[in-house]
């Protein structure tokens, strides 16, 4: 077959303005949209009032209490577990260790039936009781994996001024 | 003065395809990083960090968000509360609403407390008492999630 060269070539010229208006729309209206979210979690504690729960049985184990003591600032003075006084560097690090101490962790995730009232000063500042609560309830191992050591943790209801 | 027509005038036409190139590959990063969710969050409270702090596996059925800012107010449904007593009537507005409106149990409400790391313990403790009057009995406290061990630090 004979290809015949045509001597009027048309130069077809794209549109390219109208998709380039609507390429930028969208770019600035997912710029806008766009919010950087931090990632979050959560420690769920189910703490029904003690009047909705008729359920108060003794229970098997004993308490375990938590004791935060604070200065005037808020700041951290001592931990206390039970009767026994936690000093050091890294108090949290100790309570943690205790813990696992009374609550083997042997029989699988979730085995114990432990309940943990933390009893914190008014004015200690949050992010204390947020690492007893880290320090209890479990710990991560070497791989990145989460083990649980005490679910149920509460805190101890205030006391009356 | 005369102005000479020119002859031959050439149209300049710039080379767009890599400015399009890059706003499509703009455009398609902020679609895949874009979250429609909405995430009750507030730049005047600054959580705590935590490593066992995790994402919930499915979102809450009916949650309930209160701030606690470092001073000491509290942050509900979107306005700023200075008192206790004024959360308090307010989460019972909501309480009543859900029990008139809907079918949902208070006890199936999930209270989210989202308290700055510097607020005082005994507030978050206030909130939760205040919450246990009003027949809430689920909570999750709000932490951020950290990859470095935080029990190791003083």
């Amino acid at each position: 077959m004979k290809i015949r060269n045509t001597e009027r070539r048309e130069t077809i010229v794209l549109q390219m303005t109208p998709m380039i208006d609507i390429v930028f729309q969208l770019l600035v209206f997912f710029v806008f949209t766009f919010k950087i979210v931090l990632p979050e979690g959560d420690f769920n504690i189910r703490m029904p009032s003690a009047t909705a729960s008729p359920s108060s049985e003794a229970p098997e184990t004993p308490l375990l209490k938590v004791k935060l003591q604070a200065n005037d600032e808020g700041e951290l003075v001592r931990v206390q577990l039970g009767d026994l006084f936690l000093d050091g560097d890294a108090p949290f690090h100790q309570l943690h260790a205790q813990i696992r101490e009374l609550v083997s962790d042997d029989a699988g995730p979730g085995s114990t039936d432990q309940e943990v009232e933390i009893e914190a000063d008014y004015g200690l500042k949050y992010r204390y009781a947020m690492t007893a609560i880290t320090a209890i309830t479990g710990y991560l191992d070497s791989d990145g994996n989460k083990h649980k050591l005490v679910e149920r943790v509460r805190f101890a209801p205030l006391a009356e001024d | 003065m005369r102005i000479r027509p020119r002859g031959d005038t050439k149209i300049v036409e710039g080379d767009l395809t890599p400015m399009i190139d890059m706003t499509f590959q703009l455009i398609a990063f902020f679609m895949l990083v874009i979250n429609f969710s909405e995430v009750e969050q507030d730049q005047r409270v600054q959580l705590p960090a935590s490593e066992l702090a995790q994402p919930p596996d499915s979102p809450y059925e009916y949650p309930f968000t209160i701030h606690l800012t470092r001073t000491d107010n509290y942050i509900f449904g979107g306005s700023q509360l200075t008192e206790l007593s004024q959360l308090r009537s307010a989460l019972l507005k909501e309480t009543q609403i859900i029990k008139r409106h809907t079918a949902k149990e208070l006890a199936d409400v999930t209270i989210v407390i989202r308290a700055d790391e510097n607020a005082k313990t005994g507030q978050v403790q206030e909130v939760i008492q205040t919450c246990q009057e009003l027949e809430f009995g689920k909570f999750a406290l709000r932490g951020k999630v950290s990859d470095v061990p935080t029990l190791k630090q003083p």
